[in-house]
């Protein structure tokens, strides 16, 4: 009984290639139960501590493992304010599961699993808690991504008045226009952002700040604090020659025409994007297995990972990672792209590789690539995305000069508080930490609607 | 919000609008542009504003007919909404301390240059306009920047206004008659790459404006790269208006094709008799 989690049935990998529906398919309530019942429900729970939004995992278990699904939602949601995403796309492996004592010895009790059943299982049938007077002053917050969204709903249920200022046509940041529709579904995440709306937090799109309100206004407005949830926009390439061919995309615009425009519906949505007919996605964390599964599903005949380290070094999730191989990526490890060539025309054809080895541990702990001399190659393709990361978003910062930031250009903000260098402003997710995780970036934007919270609670005395 | 308040149509395929959009008005400077989007399966779509007026709380846009969405934007009638509409974006140019400039617009790009030429004729300086189009009838804004202009040559391609020729012809001349301080060259990629060849024989500082392509707008996509001075540029938030000597032309030639199979994709699929033009009349 303690040995294996409980299996998530899957779309066969042959049938999901060609479509954008939901990989994983969840539980029903009797695999739920019987997986509820794996856990030990220890008095100390360990899992907990591996929760950066800390949801009371041994007591939603048991509500599970009772049949009382709707109750078990009820206590995730005191802590967690997005648990159908967290259910689908944390790293439990590296979180709450990696502490789960059943996992020393067998396989982790699967909560990220219960978490998405659980969540699904009450959508639509919870009703949203009517928070009293929301009384306690103006809270401002920048970015409708996960850290905002969930220091947002925090600060509402506390009885702030929250504002969420969002760049964007829709919110969900990174939720949105990042994580594709089979990992992901829109109408889940839109769910979760309505669930927060109606907690009494307004969402003003299309609202750039730092371009059309700066943020000494919104003091003047009388926000009394702020909150800057703008994530890694800027996208990173390798430096290389042929780069600005057509056919190289960020990662960021391949996934964002797809996702948040719906290019996968071209031309009934009007926004296209080129998939050709060979793809290399160059990187090899989850945002690479994402635009290299949505090539595939896009028509392609080959979509390749292209990633100068080797196998044990991928960043990505052992789940994207299988799930890719399943759905047969190629994998190309221990490659390093020198140069994208082209066409007269400026369309790629190719992309010149030189081959690696691992030498000693670089600072990361991870074994350095060096390459092989003499063993540069040609891969032929039509595509090249670049999914190497990002660096913080840089427009808010040119506005607001007083906020300090690191040498990599991420907001200096302390790590328990999210608080700045300028009084009343805090900072978290991927804008402080740089490219992360959802639930870090959660977890962030939790801390700080606490620290946002006493702030304020400060300024009345 | 964003409610269509005037129209007129300026040339043939080129519509001007008035938007009422109050916070962006408020904050819009020469040189920003904005990105919009008509309805739920539209495109991103940015433009540069080719106006604005603070206390009334507009911004007025100059569009013009090349594919589905600039159709879609042009068709919009007096009272009509964008659904979205997000700015003032990019950053703007300085238009304080010269004396003499001469502007050049190709086509459309007169859009795009007005308001830089109000600005830097209300900092004081003079200002000679080129204006250049393929022919009259697309002419554009003449009686505009008429009105800021101390000279105003027009030139078209078949002679029926003006010199016949190119922009260029009447550039040199100038570059050679006057003392320039600079140059603002906004239009077609081809314009302006023969504008700032021919500025930096004359060592005179030159400022283009490229329309990328690009989703976002502030910065994330990377879709509107270009290479200035060897180094790549975001054209959202480093541009749109670069120092011209150092832009590549040629890549962006080529990076304005990138979708152009797509386009007649989606004309097919609007026109093609499947019936699947929604929302008609």
């Amino acid at each position: 009984m303690k040995g294996k989690k409980v299996k998530m049935p899957e779309q066969d990998p042959k049938k999901r290639v060609n479509n954008f529906k939901e990989v994983t398919l969840g539980y029903t309530e009797e695999e739920a139960i019987k997986e509820a019942n794996r856990c030990l429900q220890c008095k100390n729970p360990l899992c907990m501590q591996g929760c950066p939004v800390e949801v009371d995992i041994p007591d939603f278990i048991a509500l599970v493992a009772e049949g009382e699904f709707e109750k078990a939602a009820q206590k995730i949601k005191e802590k967690n304010n997005l648990p159908a995403v967290c259910g689908r796309v944390c790293p439990q492996e590296e979180q709450c599961e990696r502490k789960c004592i059943v996992g020393i010895k067998n396989e982790a009790v699967a909560i990220g699993r219960l978490e998405r059943f659980v969540a699904d299982y009450a959508r639509g049938k919870e009703e949203i808690e009517v928070i009293g007077n929301q009384d306690k002053g103006k809270v401002a917050i920048i970015g409708a991504g996960p850290a905002g969204l969930t220091a947002a709903a925090d600060l509402a249920k506390m009885g702030y008045e929250v504002t969420i200022f969002e760049a964007f046509h829709e919110a969900g940041g990174v939720l949105t226009y990042g994580i594709p529709e089979f990992r992901l579904p829109k109408d889940i995440v839109k769910d979760e952002i309505e669930k927060i709306e109606k907690l009494g937090v307004e969402i003003k799109y299309n609202h750039v700040v730092g371009k059309i309100k700066g943020l000494e206004e919104l003091f003047e407005e009388e926000y009394k604090a702020v909150f800057i949830g703008t994530g890694a926009g800027l996208p990173r390439f390798l430096g290389i020659e042929g780069e600005n061919l057509n056919g190289v995309y960020s990662a960021n615009e391949f996934l964002t025409r797809v996702n948040l425009m719906k290019a996968y519906r071209f031309p009934e949505y009007k926004t296209p994007v080129h998939t050709g007919e060979k793809v290399a996605v160059v990187g090899a964390g989850n945002v690479a297995m994402d635009a290299a599964r949505t090539a595939l599903r896009l028509g392609a005949k080959e979509s390749i990972i292209v990633y100068r380290r080797g196998e044990d070094e991928m960043p990505a999730r052992v789940e994207e990672i299988d799930h890719a191989k399943e759905e047969g990526i190629r994998f190309e490890l221990l490659n390093n792209p020198t140069e994208i060539l082209g066409d007269k025309e400026g369309f790629v054809k190719g992309i010149k590789c030189i081959r690696m080895e691992l030498g000693e541990a670089d600072d990361s702990g991870r074994r350095r690539p060096v390459p092989i001399e003499g063993s540069e190659w040609i891969m032929e393709v039509d595509t090249v995305i670049m999914a190497i990361g990002q660096r913080p978003n840089p427009i808010l910062l040119k506005d607001a000069q007083d906020i300090e930031t690191t040498k990599w250009g991420t907001i200096d903000a302390c790590d328990e508080s999210g608080e700045t260098s300028k009084e009343g402003v805090f900072a978290g997710g991927d804008t402080v930490t740089g490219a992360a995780t959802v639930i870090e970036a959660m977890g962030a934007g939790k801390r700080a609607a606490r620290a946002i919270d006493d702030y304020i609670k400060n300024l009345r005395k | 919000m964003y409610r269509v308040l005037e129209k007129e149509v300026l040339a043939l395929k080129i519509t001007r609008l008035k938007v009422d959009a109050p916070k962006v008005a408020s904050k819009a400077e020469p040189g920003h542009f904005l990105i919009v989007r008509v309805d739920e399966k539209g495109e991103r779509i940015p433009l540069t504003i080719a106006d604005y007026d603070r206390e009334e709380g507009s911004i007025t846009i100059i569009i013009q007919e090349v594919g589905f969405s600039s159709e879609q934007i042009c068709n919009l009638e007096v009272g009509d909404e964008f659904l979205d509409l997000v700015g003032p974006l990019g950053e703007p140019i300085k238009t304080g301390g010269y004396n003499k400039v001469v502007c050049v617009a190709g086509g459309l790009g007169a859009a795009p240059l007005y308001p830089k030429v109000k600005s830097l004729h209300k900092g004081g300086a003079e200002i000679i306009t080129i204006l250049g189009a393929r022919n009259e009838e697309l002419l554009i804004l003449e009686g505009d920047f008429e009105r800021l202009s101390s000279s105003l040559y027009v030139t078209t391609d078949d002679g029926s206004k003006g010199h016949k020729g190119f922009v260029t012809d009447i550039l040199k001349q100038v570059l050679e008659e006057e003392d320039v301080d600079m140059v603002v060259a906004i239009g077609p990629m081809i314009m302006m790459k023969f504008v700032s060849q021919l500025t930096k024989e004359y060592g005179v500082k030159t400022i283009v404006s490229l329309n990328s392509l690009m989703i976002d707008g502030t910065g994330m996509c990377g879709g509107c790269r270009v290479t200035v001075g060897g180094d790549t540029k975001f054209s959202c938030v480093d541009g749109p208006a670069f120092d011209g000597h150092l832009v590549d032309y040629d890549e962006q030639l080529r990076r304005q094709n990138f979708y152009s199979k797509h386009e007649q994709e989606v004309k097919d699929h609007v026109f093609g008799g499947e019936g699947c033009r929604v929302n008609e009349g």
